[in-house]
């Protein structure tokens, strides 16, 4: 047994199976950080800190010594509570294939969405900056015209490049910018998004959590998104209607190199 | 001729494909050099060119490390890749059951499957 406790749940093989998969279908969809940003891990829910490779000088405990702390930063654990019916479960080991998980599904899009936001924009109550804080390079505005976005996306890519930032690169951008995109065909009926994606040389990923968009370079070694427990689905507790379960993960995140990204803002 | 190795008409490819092309029949030749020294070294009876051909064996790996790195930079999916199973020290198909979420072994019951995450892990290469 470890701390998520799945084998204390009332939930049959055939359940957890079902649950898992539709856990791991949902939040491949709704986590856009990873489709972009380096991924380390999992190293395991014992995992506490992330080192940082710096020291901060302290005062000496005596006479004579100099005194210096490694400096670390410490895993953010984040959970999203969800609940299935006990009926339900107890279909699945009868064999039905379409059981309510409506719980389930709103808690992966909550916690991919919190990723999504750490990786992007930062949680300043666990002490992480996100890429559109650490980015040196001023944002880009792409107006509100949205079959000129490419003009202010080759800006990006040019920005980084200029700084000596190699590519492939990649845009995440928030669902109501890229369903425009997706809707919108250029003169000659050329899709927007092609040639978004020519520009960049690199996915256009669609993030929920992100305010505008981020142009990020794939190269790698620039941001870190470090696993201590991957996303995991655990058990709280029962009663004679309702199982409460949580999707579970820890990890920190860094920006490595500044000049690697650029933010865009939507607007004037 | 940019490559005997190409398949496709040259005019239907862009020149990152042809560069990856460069690079991939480069990391080849170095690993097919690799073999070959190494065969050399164990079938000579000279230890002198024994130690040179041994030499000249580990300078092709310092190559085919080189454009393996060239690779990953230029292959997002490659990255990905070599991110998960490099450097790793369980068994490399656990590596790949717990990337894929693939199905526990018989002897493990859904419930209870080694570390029980989701083996979500990075999804870099993965656009939607």
């Amino acid at each position: 047994m470890n701390h998520l406790h799945r084998d204390l749940a009332p939930i049959s093989d055939a359940a957890w199976t079902a649950i898992d998969q539709e856990a791991k279908t949902r939040l491949a969809t709704h986590l856009a950080a990873r489709k972009l940003v380096d991924f380390a891990g999992p190293h395991g829910w014992s995992h506490s800190a992330t080192p940082l490779g710096r020291l901060v000088s302290i005062s000496a405990p005596s006479a004579g010594v100099t005194a210096a702390q490694r400096r670390v930063l410490p895993l953010v654990e984040l959970r999203a509570e969800f609940k299935v019916s006990r009926t339900e479960v107890d279909d699945a080991e009868r064999g039905a294939t379409d059981f309510d998980l409506a719980g389930l599904d709103k808690a992966a899009r909550q916690i991919a969405l919190a990723e999504n936001v750490t990786v992007f924009h930062g949680h300043p109550a666990a002490g992480m900056q996100g890429i559109t804080e650490r980015t040196s390079h001023e944002p880009i505005v792409l107006g509100k015209d949205t079959p000129r976005y490419p003009n202010g996306v080759a800006r990006a890519v040019d920005v980084l490049r200029q700084a000596g930032i190699d590519g492939p690169y990649g845009l995440a951008i928030g669902p109501e910018i890229y369903t425009e995109i997706v809707e919108t065909t250029e003169h000659g009926g050329y899709l927007l998004l092609d040639h978004l994606r020519q520009i960049l040389g690199g996915p256009l990923v669609w993030a929920p959590g992100v305010q505008g968009g981020i142009v990020l370079s794939l190269r790698g070694g620039d941001f870190l998104l470090d696993c201590g427990q991957d996303l995991s689905i655990g058990y709280a507790d029962h009663d004679v209607d309702l199982v409460r379960l949580y999707i579970e993960e820890s990890f920190t995140f860094r920006v490595l190199e500044p000049d690697a990204a650029v933010a865009l803002r939507v607007g004037t | 001729m940019a490559s005997e190795g190409l398949h496709e008409p040259l005019q239907l490819l862009d020149e990152a494909i042809i560069d990856q092309h460069r690079a991939r029949t480069s990391l080849c030749e170095e690993l097919e050099a690799i073999d070959w020294y190494d065969q050399r070294v164990k079938a000579t009876s000279d230890a002198s060119l024994a130690a040179v051909l041994a030499h000249n064996r580990d300078e092709e790996k310092e190559h085919a490390a080189m454009l393996l790195e060239w690779l990953r930079r230029h292959d997002p999916v490659l990255d990905g890749h070599l991110r998960t199973f490099l450097f790793t020290s369980e068994p490399i198909t656990q590596v790949e059951a717990e990337m894929t979420g693939a199905a526990p072994g018989p002897d493990v019951a859904p419930g209870t499957q080694g570390s029980e995450s989701l083996g979500i892990g990075s999804l870099k290469g993965a656009e939607q």
